[in-house]
């Protein structure tokens, strides 16, 4: 660990909380129709919308309404994308005539946009036509963002109405959200990684000359010389812009954000990760803003940035430690090299700014990495597979992230808030026994498809552990990942393990697509009884939603019910792991 | 029931009784009902089957199952005794009922004169006479006649209280004794549906349904089961996938160390607690859900007469009208008021008699008309003798003297104003249509008011005072007593216009009331408390009764209330804190023979393998009994903001509840493996 480095991170969570509160007032006017200064350019194209669709602005949905919407949307835009993956070869913009997507990886890979997972069992160079990049996945990157919002801007309201039935409107929401707030930060953003190198172009694949032949050994055993390098081209800064805006992370590359063309500098990489936490963030405020209390806002907000702290320097801490194994290796610090654990990591990032990195794209449900999660150390690599286990909620997915904080805040205000001698009271609004089922459901959907899964696969040795490049500890937290990642939306793989098989990906497809929509329909259900409901004003003797206690009340929620629930399948893998290779032991 | 009071916590008798019920409710018909102490009975059930096959076939480590399943039992058995205990305490109350209710003569007033027949066989509006001595065979209203009447057989107070016909102090209560003369009663109650039954039923519990926040709190707890029900399960695979596979006693315990039974065991026991606390303060709650509403109260609505002053206020001064004598005043005054048997009424009588020397008079001789106070005129006054006087309160004076194109003179309202702003009582006297001048009524706050009002601001509760004072005679004693608001002249309209108002804006509305006039508001308040001495109506539309007719006992209502919510939440929160021990017990435990780097977990040091799992079980069933007591009495409260209370709460239960199992656990680990149980 260096001052550098520290400075680093310091400098980022400062960038965070500045864009916090300027952000999440804007997007309280959007959402709230109130006048803001995009109205100019927006407005218009706005109202040209509604009236090509036949959406009438002003009709208000009940959950039931709001949720069915919500679905069909979705629906519609997932069957969308997998007939252009499956018809790509027919359409044009495909340079490199590359064929038709098989069907289960297509149906994977609908999914994983719509749900905002962005889970890639496949080399997006080698597979993705221009057109299926950009009509069918950098589409949904801006969709399901836009849903996710919508679907927080819903709970946010359920809490903050009173005696009303209604959340909203979708349509509206998705409208407003997309054109007032991704479209001119995407825009603006792309702009900026152009200007750092990020490459845009729907060119064919560049070919080089080597200045140094390759001889390498093929799958049939015969060696050949390689003399040149394909070079993937695309438009790549457009679509890399809202990957990162919209937490989504599918990357135009493989390599994702470790790709120079996707990440070329450090600053790039540190307006990527900034990028990640913008909106989830700003949202804060957004709650903060809209309930009425923005110092519940700051409350949550600082919640979720006790708990990346910790995570980003439990991280940091042993990536930098390096490997316990390479005896006699300088694995500090120097003036010359990184030091700590480099293996899987780009040298122009460095250690504090891969583990931030990962830390940031798992506490979001991003999943964009810029280093390979499944080279960190047990510990280092625990640390983004248990901000996933969590359920995403520091800082989180856009929108997604909110709402599933603010489902820990009535599981939490429901078990301490007792303590005050009260019927439990979020914001004025009686947490009572449909609210607590709710919540419970939602909770429990998490577990049972991560736990579920991963229990059912492990018991498969041809199905499932044939395609484990790792047996022991890590190959169990290889599995993990997989469906934790699926079902948390997050989209990142631990790598080693090959998904791209009938088995993992129906069952990733699976975990995801009940991971997003299993839990947001318990969710909306909360969030229109709550709408319902009478709000008692605050006395003295109302529990405190705005002070360090309940941050820290709320934060220890999270960690104790996570925690709980997949202890014991992690001190089988990365807790193991960790403690065998302190032995010598690796796998 | 004052000897409820006397009772001790763990009562032999109640123990004996509680013990042989803990076995009884191991049917799982009981058991159901309770789905976390369901799911250990089931663990218990497995691993008794799983011991008996082991030992046919020779397979396990008999000594260790063993000791699994049988403190598998113990958790059922402890959670069951701890519901029991609870009962037992009500059941000897209902025993102790029991006895006044035992079979009496009646003497049913019929067609055909006075007929004695059995009191079970009374009906609702049969009328009956009860004689001196007697017992009362029935509820029902006093309908002729007015006698003092024992009602220790219910309240525990021995001194006599009045009961007479008409008014606020008509209800009678069947088990209960008449010392004094006769009285009518119509009976107001089938047998069977008596106030009597419906107390023995609800202290033992028979009618119990679990409240609103009972329910939500079971439901996180059943879907907490569930979340470590997958945990475990999903377990078995990991582990086999490790080469490292676990018995089923192994994965049972863990499943039920981390399930909150601790919280599962215990919450019907404070359910019950809550509503026995309420009993031992001699209130009646109809319904838990009450009791609970009773925690979440916002507003306190607290009659003045009574409950924030000293009963009754006193006349204390004569302030005549410019060109009236004093004697001339106090005359009227004293004449208007021989007939007025309230209090205020016999002391503006005692006034003029000390200090002008009038002497009451005989009413009999003068032919006078008394006009009796009624809450139109809001004045009462007397004809006599071509004499027409009038008292009441200024306005109410004031319309009347407009009715005999008369006015107020200037002199008298400023003294009436001088009057309510020092917190008194201005009743102005007129005669003939003309103003005579002002009593002076004291009232006086009782000692202590402002203390408890203060309380309940620190809790968050807004205190209004009702009052049919004036506006400024209710802002003087309002300040004096420190309440938060006041409703000023207030009519029965005017107070359920208050509740309403309040409830709009979503608050909880709490008021104690006893008279006819009460019930509506005492029906729409989320907590109505009648009084004991109150009428039939007013106690059918309360949700409690006050035994002791006490109006300031509200405060103490609120707090059980308060009281019962926090235990739920305390414990709830210890619950799920002491899991994190319990892993740290168990996980190395399990995993720790087939990688011995494991044991770096084993943070606590614990001995063995077995002596770890054996500990954190144990400890597990063992806490339950330990924490019967505080489920029982309910966690200590004082009147404190909700912020403060969270924070001594969480520090207790919450930080508390991590560190107090690795202690236990650790020292529950020395013990079983100094007596080679492990």
């Amino acid at each position: 660990m260096s001052l550098n480095g520290w400075l680093q991170i310091v400098v980022f969570f400062a960038a965070v909380l500045l864009f916090t509160k300027p952000l999440g007032v804007y997007m309280a006017r959007v959402f709230q129709k109130q006048r803001t200064r995009l109205d100019i350019i927006f407005g218009p194209c706005e109202r040209l919308l509604y009236r090509l669709t036949g959406v009438n602005p002003d009709e208000e949905m009940s959950w039931g309404v709001y949720a069915t919407a919500m679905l069909v949307f979705s629906a519609a835009t997932l069957v969308l994308t997998y007939l252009v993956e499956r018809l790509q070869h027919v359409l044009p913009l495909n340079p490199q005539h590359l064929p038709g997507v098989a069907s289960d990886l297509a149906l994977n890979t609908a999914i994983s946009f719509t749900t905002n997972t962005n889970w890639q069992s496949y080399v997006p160079e080698s597979t993705m036509s221009y057109l299926t990049q950009m009509l069918g996945l950098a589409t949904h990157n801006f969709w399901s963002a836009a849903v996710g919002l919508a679907l927080a801007i819903a709970f946010i309201r359920g809490i903050a109405r009173r005696e009303m039935k209604t959340l909203g409107n979708f349509w509206v929401d998705l409208t407003r959200g997309t054109l007032w707030v991704l479209l001119p930060l995407s825009a603006l953003f792309a702009m900026v990684l152009v200007s750092q190198g990020v490459v845009q172009n729907l060119k064919p694949y560049d070919t080089v000359k080597l200045v140094e032949p390759q001889a390498v050994t093929g799958t049939d055993g015969k060696q050949t010389t390689v003399t040149t390098q394909t070079i993937a081209q695309g438009p790549v800064a457009s679509q890399e812009a809202i990957k990162m805006l919209g937490t989504n992370g599918g990357g135009f590359f493989n390599a994702n954000s470790a790709h120079p063309f996707e990440n070329p500098t450090p600053l790039s990489n540190f307006l990527q990760m900034l990028a990640i936490f913008l909106i989830p963030a700003a949202l804060t405020a957004t709650l903060g803003q809209m309930v009425g209390s923005p110092k519940h806002g700051w409350a949550v907000f600082a919640a979720m940035a006790l708990l990346c702290f910790v995570a980003v320097l439990t991280c940091y801490w042993a990536e930098a430690h390096g490997n316990p194994l390479l005896h006699g290796v300088d694995q500090h610090v120097s003036a010359l090299h990184s030091g700590g654990n480099m293996e899987g990591k780009e040298v122009r990032f460095g250690i504090a700014n891969s583990a931030l990195f990962a830390t940031v794209t798992t506490d979001a449900s991003c999943g964009a990495v810029n280093s390979m999660h499944d080279s960190f150390t047990p510990l280092g690599g625990m640390v983004p597979m248990v901000n996933i286990l969590l359920g995403e909620v520091v800082f989180g997915g856009v929108g997604a992230g909110m709402y599933g904080m603010l489902v820990f805040v009535i599981v939490a205000v429901f078990i301490a808030g007792l303590m005050v001698g009260r019927t439990p009271e979020y914001l004025g609004k009686k947490i009572e026994a449909y609210d607590v089922q709710l919540s419970m459901l939602y909770v429990l959907i998490f577990p049972l498809l991560i736990l579920g899964f991963a229990a059912v696969t492990v018991l498969m040795p041809r199905l499932g552990l044939s395609g484990l490049a790792n047996h022991g500890p890590h190959g169990l937290s290889e599995i993990l990942y997989a469906y934790t990642s699926a079902t948390g939306n997050n989209g990142s793989a631990f790598a080693g393990l090959n998904a791209n098989t009938h088995w993992y990906n129906y069952t990733l497809g699976i975990a995801m697509f009940f991971g997003r929509f299993m839990m947001i329909i318990p969710m909306l259900a909360i969030a229109g009884n709550l709408a319902g409901k009478k709000i008692v004003p605050a006395s003295s003797g109302t529990f405190p939603v705005t002070t360090p206690l309940f941050t820290i009340l709320l934060t220890a929620v999270i960690v104790i019910v996570g925690a709980l629930t997949f202890f014991p399948a992690l001190s089988l893998s990365p807790i193991l792991e960790h403690l065998l290779l302190g032995a010598g032991q690796t796998f | 029931m004052s000897h409820a009071k006397r009772r001790s916590m763990f009562d032999r008798k109640i123990v004996r009784r509680a013990s042989v019920d803990a076995l009884l409710k191991l049917s799982p018909k009981v058991m159901m009902k309770n789905p976390v102490m369901f799911v250990v009975e089931i663990g218990s059930v497995l691993t008794t089957v799983l011991l008996i096959l082991n030992l046919t076939t020779r397979r396990g480590h008999f000594q260790f199952d063993l000791q699994i399943t049988l403190w598998l039992w113990f958790t059922v058995l402890f959670a069951n005794f701890a519901e029991a205990m609870a009962e037992g305490r009500g059941k000897a109350q209902a025993d102790a009922l029991r006895q006044a209710k035992s079979e009496t003569t009646a003497f049913r007033v019929g067609k055909n004169g006075i007929e004695q027949i059995a009191s079970s066989q009374l009906r609702s509006g049969d009328v009956v006479q009860v004689s001196a001595g007697q017992m009362i065979p029935g509820d029902g209203e006093v309908i002729e006649g007015i006698a003092s009447v024992d009602e220790s057989a219910i309240t525990g107070e021995s001194a006599p209280v009045i009961r007479e016909a008409g008014g606020d102090r008509s209800a009678v209560t069947g088990g209960t004794r008449v010392l004094s003369d006769v009285i009518t009663i119509r009976i107001t109650s089938n047998p069977g549906e008596t106030f009597l039954d419906r107390m023995i039923a609800l202290v033992e519990g028979a009618e119990r349904q679990k409240t609103p926040n009972e329910i939500a709190l079971n439901i996180l707890l059943a879907g907490l089961t569930i979340i470590f029900l997958l945990a475990v399960v999903t377990l078995q695979p990991f582990a086999i996938y490790s080469a490292a596979p676990q018995t089923v006693f192994v994965l049972v315990s863990l499943l039920v160390c981390l399930i909150p039974t601790t919280i599962g065991g215990l919450l019907s026991a404070i359910g019950i607690a809550g509503m026995d606390r309420l009993v031992q303060h001699n209130v009646l709650a109809t319904s838990g859900r009450a009791v609970e509403a009773a925690g979440d109260v916002n507003t306190l609505l607290l009659d003045k007469t009574g409950t924030i002053t000293i009963g009754n206020r006193q006349a204390s001064e004569f302030v005549p009208a410019p060109g009236v004598k004093a004697e001339v005043l106090a005359d009227a005054a004293q004449l208007s008021s021989l007939a007025d048997e309230t209090p205020e009424g016999r002391s503006i009588v005692v006034l003029a008699k000390e200090k002008y020397n009038l002497r009451g008079r005989e009413l009999g001789q003068m032919h006078a008309e008394f006009v009796p106070f009624s809450a139109t005129t809001r004045m009462s006054g007397i004809e006599v003798e071509g004499r027409s006087i009038r008292k009441g309160a200024v306005d109410a004076i004031a319309r009347y003297l407009q009715e005999h194109s008369s006015q107020m003179p200037a002199e008298v309202r400023e003294a009436v104003e001088t009057i309510a702003r020092s917190g008194g009582t201005p009743l102005v006297v007129a005669e003939n249509g003309k103003a005579l001048g002002v009593i002076h009524l004291k009232d006086v706050v009782k000692g202590g008011m402002r203390e408890r009002f203060e309380q309940l601001r620190a809790m968050g509760i807004r205190t209004v005072m009702i009052t049919g004072d004036n506006p400024l005679t209710a802002a003087a004693i309002a300040r004096e007593a420190g309440v938060d608001d006041f409703l000023a002249e207030a009519k029965p309209k005017d107070k359920m216009d208050l509740i309403k108002r309040e409830q709009a804006e979503g608050k909880l509305v709490a008021m104690t009331g006893d008279g006819t006039n009460d019930a509506p508001a005492l029906a729409q308040a989320d907590v109505g408390v009648a009084m004991n001495s109150g009428t039939q109506a007013a106690k059918e539309a309360g949700n409690m009764v006050d035994l002791d007719s006490n109006p300031t006992k509200l405060i103490e209502i609120v707090a059980i209330g308060k009281q019962l919510l926090m235990t739920r939440g305390a414990l709830t929160t210890f619950s799920i804190a002491n899991d994190v021990a319990k892993y740290f017990a168990i996980i190395p435990a399990m995993f720790a023979g087939f990688f011995p780097v494991l044991n770096a977990l084993n943070i606590m040091h614990l001995h063995n393998a077995e002596s770890a799992i054996l500990s954190a079980i144990i400890f597990n069933a063992v806490i339950i009994i330990a924490l019967i007591p505080l489920a029982l009495r309910g966690v200590s409260y004082r009147p404190m903001s909700a912020a403060a209370l969270l924070q001594r709460n969480l520090l207790v239960y919450g930080l508390g509840g991590i560190i107090v199992p690795f202690a236990g656990i650790k020292l529950i680990d020395i013990v079983i493996v100094a007596m080679h149980l492990a």
